[in-house]
């Protein structure tokens, strides 16, 4: 069972030159800018970005074609979601409706439902990739002290690197324990419902002591090193900010604004076609 | 000379504890001084540790009594963080202590706690890094790193503290032979360099003292029974007095008959070795044991057996061997030469990725876990990641619910496995409340009840101490007896020699050598690779000239008579 | 943050280590699409019980911030903040349990399970879906049944595996000095 899990690719690119710090502020901005936005022509713009941006950093979508294939898999899912429970949202929202085909009952395929689980589908496609090109191009050394850098507390952001630098031994105790209840005749896998959830009982057990222990025992190492004793710390791994730096999160904030003055200027996160 | 640690009639009491763990504790250590301490598990050894660095009172509130001063100046008045400044811990398990994604940002961590400025902290960290070299791996990870690695690397997230009293609970526990050497060898240049003060705390007295030592503290039940010289402590009786392992140079020597002196230097193998001549020990051999050859038919067999974590690295490679019933073998090897995977490849826990492996002449390489954990019974390393229930009766009967036994057999089974693993008079305590020794036998009595043919156990023996660990081999020879296979993965070459009859040597992935330890031992070119090391048994029997097997095994029957008399 | 101690911070870290893995692999599908039991959450719980309000509720958001981040590619806003909602007002209760000393009374049994079922209801039939509308501009009764689904597995998975976890760890707890060996 080897697991896919997003982590860092290492490769030389414009990309991962920047510092951490710049690729966290582009993350968020982006991020925030998409989620609010359902305007087609900010989507379509964001769209092209995101594509440029991943030309640029030399990832090869097969490095990361599981977990695209996967939220591609979710996307679909939940637009069907969305049309099965609210077949005439689209009409609602762009006040207008053009039948293309009467369907069954309610479930009518109209124009302006169509255009909105286009809008929906484009969003998260525009979202994905770009998230997924932050987590790939940023050491997670990085990580804590960007997240430091802007504003988080810095024993908040040291919580975020440890939940990465543990993620694998926990793993690995997860592993070892199901497998020494499996050859104790106990497994999760199998079974009805109700043993299931009773067995997986016997794994969480261990694995919360274990945990425990590890809590103890990490938390002293750092004591004794001296952790918590100020009030800010300084980062090994932070990078000096550079010109480069400073153009991307420029142009970043330019693209934010514009996305934002778009899509709310008429008081309407929709862009209206009809 | 200045004191840097005194304790005056000092006596600690864990909240939870009726009893004080330490009691009326008086020692002064000096700046510059190397100092041994050791005792039998749940002596108070750690506890002791704790008191120094801070970790007792801030972390395991306690009732304290008497004076700690560090440096003249009243313990308790100390924050953790002022102690760091003096003392730098590193702890039994190094994965523990590396807190940072890479060799570099981990030891950095205390430099950055201090907002030391990045050029600066750059600066010490590569300084640092050479002086333990480890200069050429700060960008690596905790998993790329071997046993050795980690413990240097952990050592470096001290020394960029500059603080001058260094402090190492169990610093041996997981390494190789000659890993250990070197993390001691490292121990010896820093203290010399710099003129640190040294304390360690460890069960294993002869690999320790490979360097010099100013003293040694001996302590049994939370009071210190000895503190002198080395050579002091090593000739007086104090360490069996205590049960503890001396070096097995000094049973030697006992057992030859040899008036032990503090003016022969024990502490020192080169010029102890003098005290030896060859015709008292030639006296004293007994006869060459007739080791009966087993005869049995292979049981377990494996042909070219592979495995990889990861596609293009290969971790098993071409592994061929066969385990013969009611046999004791041990499997030996470097840190990360595979001997863990090879066990968990046996059981089942990882899936082969060619070759095959039998079982009384039949292919069980497709059975899941579930179906080989009736034959091969596997005992992890860590105990924890077994124990799921609450209290020892309902963990060891919880082995045996998939079974589908009578009541009364279910009863009969744990009864009689209760009292051979030596646990029945705790059989309603919570496994909580159990040392460390206490759980691994409940973990093997877990797997025991289910009556497996084949017991495999991972470092069944590391950081117990000599009485647990003679306890716990002398248990497992018993179930050989009975029939039972055994492999067992130790670093310890004198079990090997005291215990195996067939030892396998893994190296990168594959077995080097298969065969008698003895055969083993005499091949230094093969030691030397797979960092092991013979023991000082052998440089006696070398040093006189002797069959080296006559001689270790006269010593280990003298040694057996001796343990008889603890019961 | 002046308040935070050292082991609550590596609480958060290990703690949303294992809040990830446990929903990565130990989650197990009832049937129901889209459904499963979240033993994550049991764990969620049982943290804030342990370590309090702001350490569970940074586990509740640490961990599944960054386990949509990591399994996904992009973390599902509203749904990260009701998890760091859950262990934030789960972990409430935690100075009125005392579980650190054991002695789990009937009464404090119940007053956990009142709890995390008034929290998780809070947070997944109203909290998650007034932002799906607010953030994701998404149907509201397509989140509404969605939120009521999570919340009633959730609550009842809590409710099983987090109690019982409370329970077994508050018996190892148990008061020093009432351990006897017996022959
Ligand atoms: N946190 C704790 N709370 C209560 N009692 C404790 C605690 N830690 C240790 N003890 C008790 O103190 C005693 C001494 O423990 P300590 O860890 O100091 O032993 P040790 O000599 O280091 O043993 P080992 O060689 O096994 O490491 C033990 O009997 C244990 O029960
Ligand atoms: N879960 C894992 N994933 C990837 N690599 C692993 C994993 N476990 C072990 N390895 C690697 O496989 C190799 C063999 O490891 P293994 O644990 O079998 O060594 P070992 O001989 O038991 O060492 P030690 O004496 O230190 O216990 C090492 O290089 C290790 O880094
Ligand atoms: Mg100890
Ligand atoms: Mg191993």
């Amino acid at each position: 069972m080897a697991v896919e899990m997003l982590g860092y690719i290492e490769k030389t690119s414009p990309i991962h030159r920047l510092t951490g710090t710049t690729k966290l502020i582009g993350f968020l901005l982006f991020t925030t800018a998409t989620m609010f936005t359902y305007d087609t022509r900010v989507l379509l713009v964001m769209g092209l970005v995101s594509i440029v941006l991943f030309r640029l950093s030399r990832i090869q979508f097969r490095e990361v074609r599981f977990v695209l294939i996967f939220t591609a898999l979710f996307v679909l899912i939940n637009a069907l979601a969305v049309y099965l429970f609210e077949p005439e949202q689209g009409v609602a929202i762009y006040g207008s409706r053009h039948v293309l085909l009467e369907g069954i009952g309610r479930f009518t395929v109209t124009a302006e439902q169509l255009f909105y689980l286009f809008n929906l589908i484009l969003k998260y496609s525009v979202i994905v990739p770009i998230a997924v090109l932050f987590l790939v191009t940023t050491h997670p050394t990085e990580f804590a002290s960007s997240l430091n850098r802007i504003g988080v507390p810095y024993k908040i952001a040291f919580a975020v690197s440890l939940a990465l630098r543990y993620i694998p031994d926990v793993q690995a105790d997860f592993r070892t324990i199901a497998n020494a209840q499996e050859a104790r005749g106990i497994a999760v896998s199998h079974g009805s419902l109700w043993q299931r959830a009773r067995n997986s009982i016997q794994i969480l057990l261990p694995l919360l002591f274990t945990s425990l222990e590890r809590i103890e025992t990490v938390s002293n190492a750092m004591d004794l090193r001296g952790f918590g004793a100020g009030r800010k710390r300084t980062w090994y791994n932070q990078q000096t900010m550079t010109r480069i730096d400073y153009v991307a999160i420029s142009c970043i904030v330019l693209l934010t604004i514009f996305s934002f003055v778009v899509t709310f200027h008429d008081g309407n996160r929709f862009y209206n076609p009809f | 000379m200045t004191n840097v640690i005194e304790f005056q009639d000092f006596s600690f009491t864990y909240r939870s504890q009726s009893e004080p763990t330490l009691r009326q504790i008086q020692l002064t250590i000096q700046a510059g001084e190397r100092i041994l301490i050791v005792g039998p598990s749940g002596s108070g050894k750690s506890t002791l540790a704790q008191c120094i660095n801070g970790l007792i009172p801030f972390s395991y509130p306690g009732t304290w009594e008497g004076q700690v001063l560090i440096k003249g100046q009243d313990a308790r008045e100390l924050s953790l963080f002022d102690r760091s400044l003096h003392i730098g811990t590193v702890l039994q398990d190094p994965d523990a202590q590396f807190v940072g994604l890479s060799v570099g940002e981990d030891i950095a961590f205390a430099l950055e706690n201090k907002q030391t400025r990045r050029p600066e902290m750059q600066e010490i960290v590569e300084r640092v890094a050479r002086m333990t070299d480890v200069e050429t791996l700060l960008h690596a990870r905790l998993n790329d790193l071997s046993g050795g690695q980690r413990q240097r690397a952990a050592l470096a997230g001290v020394l960029v503290e500059d603080a001058d009293i260094l402090l190492f609970d169990e610093p041996l526990a997981n390494l190789d032979p000659v890993a250990g050497q070197e993390a001691m060898a490292l121990m010896d240049r820093l203290q010399r360099d710099t003129n640190r003060t040294l304390i360690v705390v460890e069960h294993r007295i002869e690999d320790v003292l490979v360097i010099p030592f100013d003293r040694i503290i001996v302590m049994v039940d939370g009071q210190i029974i000895a503190d002198d010289h080395p050579d002091v402590i090593l000739s007086n009786g104090v360490l069996q007095q205590a049960i503890l392992r001396e070096p097995l140079y000094v049973s030697a020597a006992r057992w030859a008959g040899l008036a032990v002196q503090p003016s022969d230097q024990p502490s020192r193998i080169d010029p102890f070795l003098k005290q030896f001549n060859q015709t008292d020990v030639l006296e004293r051999l007994e006869e060459a044991p007739q080791k009966e050859t087993v005869t049995s038919t292979a049981w377990l067999e494996l042909e070219q057996l592979a495995f990889h974590y990861r596609q293009g690295t290969p971790v098993l490679e071409n592994v061929t061997a066969s385990f013969q019933k009611g046999t004791l073998t041990t499997i030996v090897g470097q840190n990360g030469a595979g001997k863990s995977t090879l066990a968990k490849v046996l059981s089942g826990y990882q899936r082969t990725t060619g070759g095959r492996i039998l079982l009384d002449g039949t292919d069980i390489t497709n059975q899941s876990i579930a179906e080989r954990a009736g034959a091969i019974g596997f005992v992890l390393q860590n105990p924890n990641h077994m124990i799921s229930k609450h209290l020892v009766q309902e963990e060891i009967r919880y082995g045996m619910q998939a079974l589908g036994l009578s009541e009364a057999e279910e009863n009969e089974r744990l009864e009689q496995t209760l009292r051979r693993c030596g646990l029945y008079p705790f059989r309603n305590w919570p496994i909580q409340a159990l040392s460390f020794g206490q759980k691994k036998r409940v973990t093997i009595a877990s797997i025991l009840v289910r009556r497996p043919d084949i017991l495999i156990l991972d470092e069944p023996t590391a950081g117990q101490d000599y009485r647990h660990y003679s306890d716990m081999m002398d248990f497992l020879e018993g179930l050989k007896q009975d029939g039972m296979t055994l492999l067992i993965i130790t670093h310890d070459m004198h079990l090997v020699l005291e215990y195996s009859d067939q030892v396998c040597l893994v190296q990168a992935g594959r077995i080097r050598y298969a065969g008698t330890s003895f055969g083993l031992l005499n091949q230094e070119q093969l030691l030397h690779h797979a960092h092991l090391k013979q023991t000082s048994l052998f440089t006696i029997a070398q040093y006189l000239d002797i069959d080296p097997e006559r001689f270790v095994e006269s010593v280990i029957t003298t040694e057996r008579k001796e343990r008889e008399q603890w019961l | 943050m002046k308040g935070f101690t050292t082991k609550q911070i590596v609480a958060t870290g290990i703690g949303a280590a294992v809040f990830i893995i446990l929903s990565r692999f130990a989650a197990i599908p009832t049937g129901v699409p889209n459904t499963s039991i979240e033993t994550a959450y049991a764990f969620l719980a049982f943290m804030a019980v342990l370590f309090g309000p702001v350490t569970a509720g940074l586990i509740g958001l640490i961990g599944h911030g960054l386990k949509d981040a990591i399994l996904y590619g992009s973390p599902w806003w509203s749904w990260v903040i009701v998890s760091g909602f859950v262990g934030f007002g789960i972990g409430l209760i935690a100075n009125r349990i005392r579980l650190e000393e054991g002695g789990l009374t009937t009464r404090k049994i119940v007053l956990f399970n009142a709890t995390q079922a008034i929290v998780q209801a809070i947070g997944w039939i109203i909290i998650a879906p007034v932002l799906d509308i607010l953030i994701y501009l998404e149907p509201a009764n397509k989140v509404f049944v969605q939120g009521a689904v999570a919340a009633t597995s959730n609550i009842l998975t809590v409710g099983v595996i987090g109690t019982l976890l409370l329970v077994t760890y508050a018996k190892t707890r148990s008061k020093a000095g009432s351990l006897k060996r017996e022959v």
